[in-house]
């Protein structure tokens, strides 16, 4: 089997894979947070920045090729991450007491694996309406990050189309697909991929945000980077996402 | 070695993270081997004088904030941002999407309650700023110490690190945002 | 000036097909000054495309809007060409005799006055759209007269003529200025030479990209005709929108016969039947005079079903339009453009030439590029080799603007110093030139001994000039406001630190800046060039790193000697409540640190 380097250690590849893929297959972390693994690389975070073979590339989308040194775990790239996590924190309005996501947040957890302790730059206090029109569904963009996951799972597995993107640059904003652009009038419903995808608190089911409680939960248990490795596919189903 | 000064306050703040200091308990009396304080609710002190560290705790609301938080960093060697509302803006900072003159109008004039008393313009007030910073933003901050509040032994391994001259590296479970 | 006309007649333009939003949408604009939230739901339907995704199309191009724009609506360009000839002061002048608020609508919907990226018009400014179309050379008459003729209502196509005059101010021509009429000669050569000679010629002349990453032509149609695909299209780049640049303009106003033959060839050289060109919303006026010479080419069996008679050689190029998007230059972006969607670029590999429009084998290269491509196809590429350097084979066309005695069109062999075309354009007392617009590189006077080629100043062409009275801040300012507002979004970096960067020297601008912001700027370049997704975010410090290295004292001479100031103005943001109180004692202000 073919493989590359990850921060020294040889990762095998399946042809068709990118770097991402077969490092969490081999049981290697390197952050993310766009990309899921029942859905197409999507590149637009940026947290799984490498340096391959010397220059700095998207592991997400990368494709794995056999001899290439990728070199993750270093205090340079570590610096970008964490600059980006403060970006996103600066960008949106991310206030973790308030959010039933917070300790199941995947922002948050990578912010606390990369130990990123302020936004660092000046708050954009962005004012962004939430949409509570949905009697069992809360969608609060001022904690949405702009992942695309939602749209993508609304598309490829719901079949519904429910969410798509507006604006462009730092005005670039999530849309609903209903005539009044409130989610009540949509065809969103609650066991949708596109209301569990969600990586941040932007779409949460009413009425369950604390069924555990807070100091109990995902995060609070173990670090991202010792989690993130059970949601990646079983050698079975590698092949299907690329 | 002589003792390190600590200044504490709490601008738009809720007093919780003074709440979890307390709640290192016993680790108290270690804490106060090494140091000893200045400007702080536990003193009484009205104003900071030459310090080491300063703990900061809530946002920057209004002038008087800005006044207290500029005595800190003229005084204080290193200057920490102590909890959420410092880092962040936090709970008081929900209130920047909404305009001040709208908030000010509902409240003392148009609303039941206060309404029909007038807009305090007492120049004893201080005036609120059109919306609420992390202090990051109107001084320079050397560390920054998250959590709603940080819990006691996030604050300790804080000052302990800080006290012993390492750089604070807080680790799974005791950095927390919430 | 479009008339109402019903949507069936709006939708009838186009084929019924999703890869045709954008082109209604635009359609529907110039009739409506907007779109109607009715007209985008029964586009929706028509085209089968989610709401919410026509609502998306919408809000990423700038030249549309869902709310009605002003039946004047009047863009300034605000390239820093155009700031330098004097447009902020100009725009305020209109806005002050319409009493009117740059970037609102009048209360009765009359009109609208605000700023957009360059318009390509950098030799003739300042410059604006005026209901897209454009008006050169401004002056305060010309704004008094603007303003007069919007109050009058009187609609835009009964303006003076000369004012829509642009002028082509070639100043300097070679090989590809002074070539005649095309009409079938390359054509014929090619078909001569067949597909793989044609292509061989290229490879022979070294030919590359003249969109600036210069890539060898030949290489890039030799991989498209290899891939497998069900249909091949060829397309070209008119979205010249790299502010300062504006030789494509000229390009197709004199030289269009040329590029249509050019991807006639290149058709012919990779088997496709479609071509497409892409036009950039700012040269909508060219639209129609770009399609009588299709239809002339049509007509003379230069496009249509076999071309010059060749049995099976069937092709025709249809011309696609942009709406205000920069980023829509990047050829990916470009293709989900004309797709009909947000202008996002594509991650790469696959790479166009495989995977490129409707994910078929497609070549995207420059207007120029074409160019020279039918002059290659016509006379071999030996000939064409012996012109330029080691490296960058041929001839260059320059756009060349700022502060010289005649900025214009130059073409020269690739390997030109900078110094020669400041001599040939008649610039004095220069202290700087930006090559290759924003995204290129900023040069001081002990580097115009540098070469135009690939092996030096690797670029599109654009020398924006600054004299000795500019402040480079300013241009380093604009710049950043630029990227800012032409960033897709679609990456963190860039979406996040295009508006960080731009909030730090609007922050420098006002002096409030320190240290600390030299800092973040250093810090947001690190991020931007190692991990954006495109050559907009890997780019958009470039100016202000070029300019901090070289001119560092036009940015610390604004610097406060502080440490570090606030990131907002303190004692302003009491000025609600000051106003709200009525109070204006010591306690109801702050005052700045000493």
């Amino acid at each position: 089997m073919n493989s590359f380097t990850l921060d020294g250690t040889a990762i095998p590849f399946a042809p068709g894979q990118t770097v991402l893929q077969a490092a969490l297959e081999a049981g290697r972390y390197i952050p993310h947070l766009c990309y899921h693994p029942e859905f197409k690389p999507h590149g637009s975070c940026k947290l799984c920045t490498v340096q391959a073979n010397g220059r700095p590339a998207a592991a997400c989308t990368l494709p794995a090729q056999a001899g290439l040194v990728i070199v993750s775990d270093s205090e340079e790239i570590n610096g970008l991450r964490r600059t980006l996590v403060q970006m996103l924190f600066a960008e949106g309005n991310h206030f973790c007491p308030s959010c039933e996501k917070s300790g199941n947040c995947l922002l948050q957890a990578l912010g606390y694996d990369l130990g990123v302790v302020t936004a660092g730059f000046r708050h954009f206090f962005p004012d962004r309406p939430v949409d509570a029109s949905h009697p069992d569904i809360w969608l609060d963009f001022n904690r949405c990050i702009l992942c695309e996951l939602c749209v993508r799972a609304s598309c490829e597995v719901d079949g519904k189309c429910v969410f798509a993107l507006s604006g462009r640059g730092i005005d670039k904003h999530l849309v609903v697909n209903s005539l009044s652009g409130r989610l009540a009038d949509s065809a969103i419903g609650l066991d949708d991929k596109a209301v569990s995808v969600c990586p941040v608190g932007a779409i949460l089911k009413k009425r369950v945000g604390f069924a555990v409680p807070i100091g109990q939960r995902r995060f609070d248990i173990a670090p991202i980077s010792a989690q993130a490795l059970a949601d990646a596919p079983r050698p079975a189903a590698i092949g299907d996402g690329a | 070695m002589s003792k390190l000064r600590i200044a504490t306050t709490s601008l738009a703040g809720c007093f919780g993270c003074h709440t979890s200091l307390l709640d290192i308990d016993e680790r108290l009396f270690e804490l106060l081997k090494q140091v000893e304080f200045d400007r702080s609710p536990l003193t009484d002190i009205k104003h900071c004088g030459p310090c080491d560290i300063g703990l900061i705790e809530g946002g920057i609301c209004n002038a008087e904030n800005v006044e207290v938080l500029r005595e800190f960093r003229r005084n204080c060697k290193l200057l920490v941002a102590f909890g959420a509302c410092a880092v962040t803006g936090g709970l008081p900072a929900q209130r920047n999407h909404l305009d001040l003159d709208a908030c000010l109008t509902e409240v003392y004039l148009t609303e039941p309650g206060l309404a029909n008393g007038g807009i305090p313009n007492d120049p004893e007030l201080p005036l609120p700023l059109d919306k609420v910073h992390p202090l990051h933003e109107v001084v320079k901050v050397d560390y920054f110490l998250p959590g709603c509040p940080p819990s006691a032994d996030a604050i300790w391994q804080f000052l302990s690190d800080l006290i012993a001259g390492r750089t604070p590296h807080l680790g799974h479970g005791l950095i927390q945002y919430d | 000036m479009p008339s109402a006309v019903d949507l069936d007649t709006l939708l009838a333009r186009h084929p019924r097909r999703p890869e045709s939003l954008l082109q209604v949408l635009c359609d529907i604009q110039a009739v409506h000054n907007h779109i109607p939230a009715d007209l985008a739901v029964q586009v929706a339907e028509a085209l089968a495309i989610p709401l919410a995704r026509v609502r998306g199309v919408i809000g990423f191009y700038s030249f549309l809007c869902s709310e009605p724009a002003g039946r004047f609506r009047l863009l300034f360009s605000d390239d820093i060409t155009d700031r330098m000839a004097g447009s902020q002061a100009l725009m305020s002048a209109l806005c002050g005799r319409l009493w009117l608020e740059p970037g609102k609508v009048s209360e009765d919907g009359l009109v609208s006055v605000t700023t957009t990226s360059c318009i390509g018009m950098c030799d003739q400014g300042p410059a604006l759209l005026a209901n897209g179309w454009p008006i050169t050379r401004l002056s305060p008459r010309r704004i008094d007269t603007i303003a007069d003729l919007i109050r009058a209502e009187a609609p835009v196509a009964d303006w003076p003529a000369e004012f829509f005059r642009v002028a082509d101010h070639i100043r300097r021509r070679d090989r590809l200025l002074n070539s005649g009429p095309m009409v079938g000669a390359a054509l014929a050569a090619g078909l001569a030479r067949g597909p793989e000679g044609v292509i061989v010629q290229l490879e022979r002349a070294s030919l590359r990209g003249r969109g600036g990453a210069g890539f060898p032509t030949g290489r890039k149609w030799r991989a498209c005709r290899e891939a497998p695909g069900d249909a091949r299209y060829v397309v070209g780049n008119a979205d010249e929108g790299e502010p300062g640049t504006f030789k494509d303009r000229v390009l197709l106003t004199r030289h269009a016969d040329l590029l249509f033959e050019g991807m006639t060839v290149c058709a012919l050289a990779i088997g496709a039947r479609q071509g497409f060109l892409y036009l950039r919303g700012e040269y909508r006026y060219l639209l129609e005079p770009l399609q009588a010479i299709l239809a002339q080419r049509r007509a003379a069996g230069l496009l249509g079903a076999a071309i010059q008679g060749r049995a099976g050689f069937d092709f025709d190029i249809a011309i696609h339009l942009g709406a205000g998007a920069y980023i829509c230059g990047e050829e990916s972006a470009l293709i989900e453009s004309l797709e009909g969607k947000r202008g996002i670029p594509r991650n790469r590999p696959p790479f166009p030439v495989t995977h490129g429009y409707r994910q078929q084998p497609t070549v995207v290269d420059n207007v120029e590029t074409f160019c020279a491509a039918a002059l290659i196809a016509l006379s071999g590429g030996d000939g064409y080799r012996a012109i330029g350097t080691e490296q960058s084979s041929g001839t260059k066309v320059l756009s060349v603007s700022g502060d010289c005695a005649r900025p214009g069109i130059y073409e020269y062999p690739f390997g030109v110093t900078v110094r020669q075309v400041l001599t040939d354009c008649g610039a004095t007392d220069s202290q700087a030139v930006q090559v290759g617009g924003p995204s290129g590189a900023c040069i001081g006077a002990d580097e115009f001994d540098r070469r135009l080629c690939f092996e030096d100043l690797a670029s599109a062409g654009a020398l924006v000039i600054f004299d000795g009275r500019r402040d480079l801040f300013e241009a380093a300012h604009n710049f950043t406001e630029f990227f800012a507002r032409e960033s897709c979004g679609f990456c963190t970096p860039c979406r996040v630190g295009t508006a960080m960067l731009q909030d730090i020297m609007a922050k420098i601008a006002a002096g409030h800046g320190t240290r600390h912001e030299l800092d973040q700027i250093a810090q947001l370049a690190r991020v931007l060039q190692q991990s954006a997704h495109c050559g907009l975010g890997h780019s958009a410090c470039n100016p202000t790193l070029d300019m901090l290295k070289r001119f560092r004292p036009t940015f610390e001479r604004r610097l406060k000697t502080l440490d570090f100031e606030p990131a907002f103005d303190l004692d302003g943001a009491l000025a609600r409540a000051r106003a709200m109180t009525g109070r204006d004692d010591a306690g109801a202000h702050i005052r700045s640190e000493p």
